[in-house]
């Protein structure tokens, strides 16, 4: 039995038909295509699927799809905006934040949605906030930096 | 050769793609027709299988095809091989799916192929297997204990090999001779590698040309190629393609051929339509090589005036249930020959007995056996120090191989090639103040606050390898590596390397390496790998070897370009081919600089190839296979100061201090990075990490529930900086970094809690270093 869900991504809206037990995670990769949140783990511990639900961060391995009917959701490819990188993504490669770069769409998700609720964050809240989130390539030493730089940009923007 | 490029910390050109959710990893493709499989794994970590019933899962709705191994053993499938054969080793067989029975937890008894991966899922359970349960036995020590359960009937006392080296009677001699000696047992846990990308390999078979195509997370896809055609599935090396696109991590785990990636590319030629396979995490733990796990006596005799005389180690190495490709190599000739450290020791014996367990195979993982090694080592000298009343730097300076000794010949096998250990050492003890922070921690002491300081001065041999070298001591294959250099018309240049990256930023540091060499814009530099249907036949990347053997190939194609190319610029300038001088792009008459052609004007020419003089060849492209002439040997010094808290047995690290030399640094923004990653695994070891099995072989810590990894709130920011000893036999004199913070960490950090602990009269807990080890170890202190 499938049923249809309504979901806005990146500001398209998407209509499909799903199994009711399909992960938004899947959803996104084998329905939409859209393939830059990844899967790393089975037991919602590693945060490489993280994307914002209405503005949130979620772990897209916990919700199903149609518990995102008539959300909107960001992912990886909807955060850069005109061709221009959001702070995030441009402090992750000028702080040399990634290398692999499978944890990052995850990392940088859960990265703004700290810097929406705190935008002057200290070394320690920025390592506390991403504790959902492995990376086994960085050491963190550079994602802390990254998500320092974007905060410093997007205070001064603001 | 001007250099706008090598040394610089250049942001890396790969980025882009991953920041913007645009990289291709092998999960993110698809193909038309894709269907999925799913493998049936065993419960049990022993068992015979006596049947196999698929009916229930055959007529489940989108169900294509149940297989077992039966079935492929009947197809003409044989065992996956191992890559490296010691002198009287037991190789048992080893099928992509258990035949007769099952010898560790997540080994699998068969495949399901559906239409859809929550399909192929729902099938596997519908397949019910017969077993019947067997004993099992999961620890090494165990294992060979008469009486225990044997995993293969080919060695009925689970003894895979017994090997040693170093001078058994001179090092006896030493001990005899000895002023006092130190005795250490330790355990080096098995860990789980953990790449945050799970495994996964898709195949295509194509019946009018009878070629196979298989997309797989691999850091060697032309090892992997060549294993599967040549011995596993019978088939024409030419015919089956492999290509590893974006790879997610790997810290070794992804070097090896495994049944997952076998049994796709076969299945896809018998369903007739591409087959997709991704671990779940959980699959990722049972099925994934682990890595370490050694159970170690270890001993050093010293001189009245505190010089290491000799050294004796006894290891028992659990290789797992089955020999993954490079398996035999990591215990002995990547461990054994790393024993003697930064430090003159004139006599080391070394002796390890593999064994097999009913448990997941082990093979490299990140530094593997250089860190087991570097662990026993600077355990050791920690605790002689101690022991000896000497302060734990003074006691390694005093033992430090001189820089005029080099190259030193250690007594396993070894040739360091250049190394200067105290420099890195000073400069390590000079960041953290040493001496400074000794008298605080006497202070702290008083006030009932442990903080502890650990030293560790590494070594490690990368660059892997000459092959002639490690051809004589098993290895089935040279580990030269292979670049092909292509210029094209409008001199834009492609670099196919046999070396691959999966997260280290080759197409950043190998393209600084080209554009420097050529004189051109970096932009116009292309790297390639991943592909063996594009690139030269190559070993790819493990043992940091692809700067210093990959970079070195390229280098060696990039004379050839600029020999050829000098001659095309002689024929146009008109002049004597030894006249020419290349320098920043431009070819020129000597003393006539402003009469020239540039890089770009000569590929074209190459191409045009009109009025050439006779015998000059057309084209501009050149491809080199480079043997290295031995092993690199960076090392370093890493301090890691640490507080415990007495009370609940807690761990915080409060600086960590990383000196490393790894000869000339290409990028060291990507070094830095490297060392980052390599320390947090190191860390990871030294407190978190930790493979459980328990008394039925079953294990327990098979999800990252219940592995603990490092996250940022474990981990502290790092101090790196770096000393300078080029490579003195490649021609970038570089030595590779990959390695270096995991070689180094556990041992620092071990050192450094045990320094703590020191008031307590502590001496050695195994790792991990958990709170409750740690608070039990100092209730028993104070109890007693
Ligand atoms: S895949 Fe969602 S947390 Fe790991
Ligand atoms: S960059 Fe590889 S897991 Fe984070």
């Amino acid at each position: 039995m499938k049923v249809p869900v309504t979901v806005t991504v990146n500001g398209q809206v998407y209509q499909r038909e799903v199994e009711p037990r399909m992960l938004l995670v899947h959803f996104l990769r084998d329905v939409l295509g859209l393939t830059g949140t990844h899967v790393g783990c089975d037991t919602s511990q590693c945060g490489a699927c993280v994307v914002l639900m209405d503005g949130k961060a979620v772990k897209s391995c916990t919700v199903f799809a149609v518990q995102a009917d008539g959300s909107q959701i960001t992912t990886i490819e909807g955060l850069a905006r005109d061709d221009q990188l959001h702070p995030l993504q441009e402090g992750f490669w000028e702080m040399h934040g990634l290398q692999c770069g499978f944890c990052t769409p995850g990392m940088i998700l859960s990265a703004y949605d700290l810097l929406q609720r705190n935008p002057n964050p200290t070394d320690e809240e920025i390592r506390h906030a991403l504790e959902g989130n492995y990376c086994r390539c960085t050491g963190y030493h550079n994602i802390v930096r990254a998500v320092r730089y974007a905060a410093e940009k997007l205070r001064v923007q603001a | 050769m001007a250099t706008r490029y090598f040394g610089v910390a250049m942001k890396r050109r790969e980025d882009p793609r991953f920041i913007t959710g645009r990289g291709t990893y092998v999960d993110d493709l698809t193909l038309p027709g894709l269907v999925y499989a799913a493998m049936v794994r065993s419960p049990h970590a022993h068992a015979r299988i006596q049947a196999i019933h698929k009916e229930k899962a055959l007529k489940h709705p989108g169900v294509i095809a149940v297989f077992t191994g039966k079935d492929m053993v009947d197809s003409g499938v044989k065992s996956l091989p191992c890559g490296w054969l010691l002198p009287g080793m037991k190789l048992p067989p080893h099928y992509p799916m258990a035949v007769d029975k099952v010898r560790h937890v997540g080994e699998i008894v068969a495949v399901v192929i559906a239409e859809d991966r929550y399909t192929a899922e729902d099938a596997a359970r519908l397949v019910e297997v017969e077993y019947e349960v067997l004993p099992a036995v999961a620890d090494g020590a165990k294992a060979l204990q008469p009486g225990a359960p044997a995993v293969h009937d080919e060695a009925p006392d689970n003894v895979c090999f017994r090997w040693s080296i170093g001078d058994k009677e001179k090092t006896e001699e030493a001990f005899r001779r000895a002023h006092k000696t130190v005795k250490l047992e330790l355990v080096n846990q098995r860990l789980i590698p953990n790449a945050i990308e799970p495994r996964a390999a898709m195949a295509q078979y194509n019946p009018a040309t009878d070629e196979y195509t298989l997309w797989v997370t691999s850091q060697n896809p032309h090892v992997h190629r060549l294993l599967m055609a040549a011995f596993v599935l019978g088939i024409p090396e030419h015919k089956l393609r492999v290509i590893s696109p974006d790879v997610g991590g790997g810290f070794g785990s992804k070097i090896f051929l495994y049944p997952e990636e076998t049994i796709v590319t076969w299945a896809a030629r018998q369903v007739g339509r591409p087959v997709k396979w991704t671990a779940r995490r959980m699959e990722s733990f049972v099925s994934d090589a682990h890595g370490r796990d050694h159970i170690t006596e270890a001993e050093l005799a010293v001189d009245e005036k505190g010089k290491v005389l000799g050294m004796r180690v006894k290891t028992i190495a659990n290789l797992g249930a089955y020999l993954s490709t490079f398996a035999p190599a990591i215990p002995t000739y990547l461990y054994g020959t790393l024993l003697s450290g930064q430090y003159e020791i004139p006599t080391i014996y070394c002796e390890v007995t593999g064994v097999f367990t009913h448990t997941t195979p082990v093979d490299a993982y990140r530094g593997a056996g250089r860190p087991e090694a570097t662990y026993v080592v600077e355990r050791l000298m920690d605790i002689a120090a101690r022991e000896l009343g000497e302060d734990p730097a003074e006691f390694r300076r005093k033992n430090f191989i001189p820089p005029d000794k080099f190259p030193y010949q250690t007594p396993v096998a070894l040739q360091y090639d250049s190394g200067n250990y105290e420099g890195a050492l000073n400069k390590a003890l000079e960041i953290i103040h040493y001496k400074e922070l000794r008298r605080q921690q006497e202070e702290l002491r008083k006030q009932g606050r442990y903080i502890g300081i650990g030293l560790s001065c590494y070594i490690e041999a990368c660059g892997i390898a000459p092959s002639q070298v490690v051809g004589s001591l098993g290895a089935q294959a040279g580990l030269w590596e292979s670049a092909l250099v292509r210029v094209h018309p409008t001199g834009k240049v492609t670099v196919y390397t046999g070396s691959h990256t999966h997260g280290q930023g080759h197409e950043t540091a190998f393209a600084q390496i080209v554009a420097d060499e050529l004189g051109i814009p970096i932009e116009d530099v292309e790297i390639v790998h991943g592909d063996t249907g594009s690139v030269p036949f190559g070993m790819g990347t493990y043992g940091s070897r692809s700067a210093p053997v990959g970079g070195s190939a390229i280098v060696l194609s990039l004379q050839k370009i600029k020999e050829k190319a000098r001659k095309i610029a002689a024929h146009l300038l008109e002049a004597a081919e030894e006249d020419v001088v290349f320098e920043d792009g431009k070819f020129y008459v000597k003393g006539v600089p402003d009469r020239f052609k540039t890089f770009q004007e000569v590929a074209l020419q190459a191409y045009l190839a009109h009025n050439y003089p006779p015998g000059l060849e057309p084209g501009l492209e050149a491809s080199s296979f480079y043997d290295p002439k031995n092993f690199t040997f960076p090392f370093g010094t890493h301090i890691c100061v640490v507080e415990v808290d007495p009370e609940t047995g807690k761990v915080k690290i409060l600086r960590y201090v990383a000196v490393d030399d790894a000869g000339r640094i290409i990028n060291p923004l990507i070094a830095e990075g490297q060392v980052h990653g390599g320390i947090a695994q190191g860390v990871g070891q030294a407190l978190l990490e930790g493979a459980v099995y328990d008394e039925n072989a079953q294990l327990l810590s098979a999800s990252m529930l219940d592995y603990a990894l490092p996250r940022a709130d474990d981990l502290p920011s790092f101090e790196i900086d770096h000393t300078v000893t080029p490579c003195p036999h490649n021609p970038l004199g570089v030595k590779g970094i990959g390695e270096t913070g995991t070689i180094a960490a556990t041992a620092a950090v071990v050192n450094a809690v045990m320094d703590a602990l020191a008031p307590f009269g502590i001496r050695h807990i195994d790792m991990p270093l958990t709170p409750e080890k740690i608070w039990r170890a100092i209730r028993e202190a104070r109890a007693a």
